[in-house]
């Protein structure tokens, strides 16, 4: 699975505003709604289960990244976007550190499948530092979209 | 005699939805605890079973056949360890309050 499968290219923000864990899931959740993937009425309820799945262990991954994610039975489809926080977000990482880069997912409840291989793509792709790097230094939404289509190119991943 | 003892045991995926996040923490966790080098083999690729997000990267479904390696002090035990957990459906949640 490739970034282009599941990222939602009109809800990715370069400047996220928030500066606490739930203020970034509402962002984010947020522009999921206005670019038309998530009802406005369900982003209440993915909001707080997106919550719920950050207090049986925190999404936030290390190296400034973070997978905050729920399944949702109003999806029909796996969808995602990206944000970065120029500041950086207290997230309870493993690692203590602030996270930048957020990788939201909601998937619906019977594709598990498509969940784990989202997982997947995003772990292989950040395990590139440049790719990382790259993405915490961009400024701009359109900056953002390159540097995935640039990884679904496999141009930082051997 | 080996001074650095190790071990490795292959085991199926058992958990319904595979090694998505929170297992694989949960084996990253486990995996810290020892001082052995362990590492976490599919067909294409091995990793270090201490780092989720490398665990992450095998993107291993139910089913899937994996190895544990370990090598250094407690090397059986570890591999014991994970193999019982990959071996064994556990950390079903993927999150929010729809899981049934």
């Amino acid at each position: 699975m490739k970034f282009c499968d599941f990222v939602t290219t009109e809800a990715i923000q370069s400047d996220l505003t928030a500066a606490d864990k739930e203020g970034v899931i509402r962002e984010l959740v947020k522009n999921l709604v206005e670019a038309g993937k998530i009802n406005g009425d369900e982003s209440d309820g993915i909001v707080e289960a997106i919550l719920k799945r950050e207090e049986l262990g925190s999404t936030g991954i290390g190296r400034g990244i973070a997978v905050p994610h729920t399944k949702h039975p109003s999806v029909d489809q796996l969808t995602g976007t990206v944000g970065v926080s120029q500041n950086g977000v207290d997230f309870q990482s493993l690692d203590g550190e602030p996270v930048q880069l957020f990788f939201l997912l909601v998937s619906p409840p019977d594709r598990p499948g498509d969940h784990l291989r989202a997982l997947e793509n995003i772990s292989r792709q950040l395990r590139d530092d440049m790719f990382c790097k790259f993405l915490k230094q961009s400024r701009t939404a359109a900056d953002i979209q390159t540097l995935l289509e640039e990884a679904d190119n496999n141009q930082f991943v051997s | 005699m080996s001074t650095s003892p190790s071990d490795s045991r292959s085991v199926t995926v058992e958990n319904e939805h595979g090694l998505h996040m929170r297992p694989a923490y949960l084996l990253a966790e486990t995996a810290g605890k020892f001082a052995c080098d362990i590492e976490i083999e599919n067909e294409d690729m091995r990793v270090d079973a201490k780092s989720a997000l490398s665990i992450l990267t095998l993107g291993a479904t139910r089913g899937t056949m994996l190895q544990v390696h370990a090598s250094g002090p407690e090397a059986r035990q570890a591999v014991h360890e994970l193999a019982a957990m990959i071996g064994a459906p556990f950390s079903e949640e993927i999150g929010g309050d729809t899981h049934p």
